[in-house]
């Protein structure tokens, strides 16, 4: 399969990174290539293989919904870069 | 006492034990070599100030029962560190300080150890040259020219460089046994579910894994015994026996079964790593071993799977950039055209490359074709592994399909620079631990290394088999300073 374009522009939508027409065209020739590679795998039948999503076989371990740490509102904003009074400042959402 | 940066980590831990030497001399030491090796780097932020105050405090107080008494240590750039920049060699967290520190860090400082700084590395570990990096590439110390590989470039060129005692990296599809392999250094990936990944930049978190970086496997050895613990802070971290891995290291590796796996003879292999692979089998019946030939049936489809599942993993984990909570922000008409031009111009050229193929191949009407496929194809390289541990305690297998290669030789094709961890990743896809040691030179004098992969939680038989090896072996680095003027 051949990613056009057309393709990239909606990866670029959904990825949230914008490109340009040159760049476009430059990452619609490398992920051609890429994929291209990667399609290597049709040559495995694995209908009846199941997926494995851990290579741990253990159950996820669940932690208790309690507070570990109180007032560190300051520490979490701080790396932020807007900020206004405790909040993330980010450009107007609502007209 | 001079040469205090050639000493291997045992002995430095043992002459400070015997107030042979004070962590003060040692950490000048190695900050005075630091200082006088800007060229190769390997460092994005120093904290060496911090680091000799450290240094004076321990001396006033010592305790001489830690693992790493007063030991200077230098680490990758993806572990967060407690007031101290952690950028995971990106622009977009050129400016981000974590109020938090990693558990595997956190476990180097408990056992005595002292922060030098944060060591250079490909962004977000998505590279094989350490050239991805926007703080620059590293260069590797046994020549100019040549990358140090990737993703723990920085790390793998201090160590080699002696900027640094030692060192933790982390190994995605190969992050710490390439550039162990290219610089002559020995880099341990352990057992996924070993070392926690609490405080790691994440990029595909099936399969990161911290791992030490050393001069010699007894270095590697007392690291790992460190950084290996159990930590609730990680769902993933799991909670098994870990050994005393230095105190149990043993040459005695008499009736160890050793598979050699015949489909890492990969076409176009150069006859010098085929010959290094001999010598490898050579040295280990000479140990006492025996070797039985073995069959990875899944081995060629390995890094197709990697470049579905490490993307699609890194394009949900990188979600998080996106200019409000930390870093770097662009300016944006609106929220959304913020969010854009932020993670365009934040993220380098093979980042974004990569997030595409996540959002792709996760993306609707895609999924079931490529991730899903993937993870089925993932199962099937584990199982491999699985019948091979049936006949064998281990498998040896070359680092790399070749030594270092130049810098901006293989920059621009993508594809190529992938086919560098085709004998690293199908261990990440198994969860399996595994270790480069130094086993020779090629015709142009660059290291070459030796992968022993374990069964999951063998790291000690894999380590015992290393030591064993590294006697026989007898390597030395060609390191001739060039860049010290």
């Amino acid at each position: 399969m051949t990613i056009d374009l057309k393709t990239i522009k909606h990866i670029s939508k959904l990825s949230r990174i914008s490109v340009d027409e040159a760049k476009a065209e430059k990452l619609a020739g490398d992920l051609n290539s890429i994929f291209k590679f990667i399609e290597k795998l049709n040559e495995l039948k694995t209908d009846n293989v199941e997926p494995l999503t851990s290579v741990a076989e253990t159950t996820l371990r669940l932690r208790g919904d309690e507070v570990k740490s109180n007032n560190i509102k300051e520490e979490i904003i701080k790396n932020s870069p807007k900020e206004n009074k405790d909040f993330f400042v980010v450009p107007k959402v609502v007209e | 006492m001079s040469d205090l940066t050639t000493q291997t980590l045992v002995k430095l831990c043992k002459n400070i034990k015997e107030k042979k030497i004070s962590s003060t001399e040692v950490t000048k030491a190695f900050i005075e070599r630091s200082e006088k090796s800007k060229t190769l780097n390997a460092y994005i932020t120093t904290d060496f100030e911090n680091a000799l105050t450290k240094a004076k405090q321990f001396d006033e107080k010592p305790n001489l029962d830690l693992k790493l008494p007063g030991i200077p240590i230098a680490v990758k750039d993806l572990f967060c560190t407690k007031k101290v920049k952690t950028t995971a060699g990106s622009k977009i967290l050129q400016s981000f300080t974590p109020t938090y520190e990693s558990t595997v860090t956190d476990n180097l400082w408990n056992a005595g150890g002292i922060l030098l700084g944060k060591l250079n590395c490909d962004e977000f570990a998505m590279g094989s040259s350490n050239e991805t990096s926007y703080y620059g590439n590293v260069q590797n110390p046994i020549d100019e020219n040549l990358v140090p590989g990737g993703s723990s470039g920085g790390s793998a060129s201090a160590v080699a460089a002696q900027l640094t005692p030692i060192t933790i990296g982390t190994d995605t599809g190969g992050s710490i046994r390439q550039p162990a392999s290219f610089t002559g250094t020995v880099g341990l990936k352990p057992t996924y579910g070993s070392c926690s990944r609490y405080g790691i930049v994440a990029f595909a978190s099936s399969l990161d894994q911290a791992g030490p970086m050393s001069q010699n496997v007894e270095d590697c050895a007392l690291l790992h015994e460190v950084i290996s613990t159990f930590d609730n802070k990680d769902s993933t971290s799991i909670n098994f026996k870990r050994n005393n891995y230095l105190q149990e290291l043993s040459k005695n590796i008499k009736g160890k079964k050793i598979g050699i796996p015949k489909e890492y003879r990969v076409e176009g292999m150069p006859k010098e790593i085929e010959d290094l692979w001999q010598k490898g089998i050579d040295y280990i019946k000479e140990c006492g071993a025996e070797v039985v030939d073995i069959s990875l049936p899944h081995t060629s489809y390995a890094l197709p799977t990697y470049y579905i599942v490490a993307p699609a993993e890194a394009s949900s984990n990188l979600a998080r950039y996106d200019g409000v909570k930390y870093g770097f922000r662009a300016e944006g008409k609106n929220l959304i055209d913020m969010y854009e031009k932020t993670r365009s111009e934040g993220f380098g050229a093979e980042v974004q490359r990569r997030i595409m193929i996540g959002t792709y191949v996760l993306s609707s009407g895609y999924y079931d074709a490529y991730y899903l496929k993937a993870q089925k194809v993932r199962k099937l390289i584990k199982n491999d592994f699985d019948e091979a541990y049936k006949q064998v305690d281990a498998i040896l297998t070359p680092s790399t399909p070749s030594s270092a290669f130049k810098i901006g030789e293989k920059k621009d094709d993508p594809v190529s620079m992938y086919l560098n961890d085709i004998f690293t990743v199908p261990v990440n896809l198994a969860g399996l631990p595994g270790i480069s040691i130094p086993a020779g030179h090629d015709a142009k004098g660059y290291p070459l290394g030796l992968q022993i992969i374990g069964k999951a939680f063998d790291e000690q038989n894999i380590l015992n088999i290393a030591y064993a090896m590294e006697e026989k072996i007898g390597f030395k680095n060609n390191i001739t300073d060039w860049w010290i003027k």
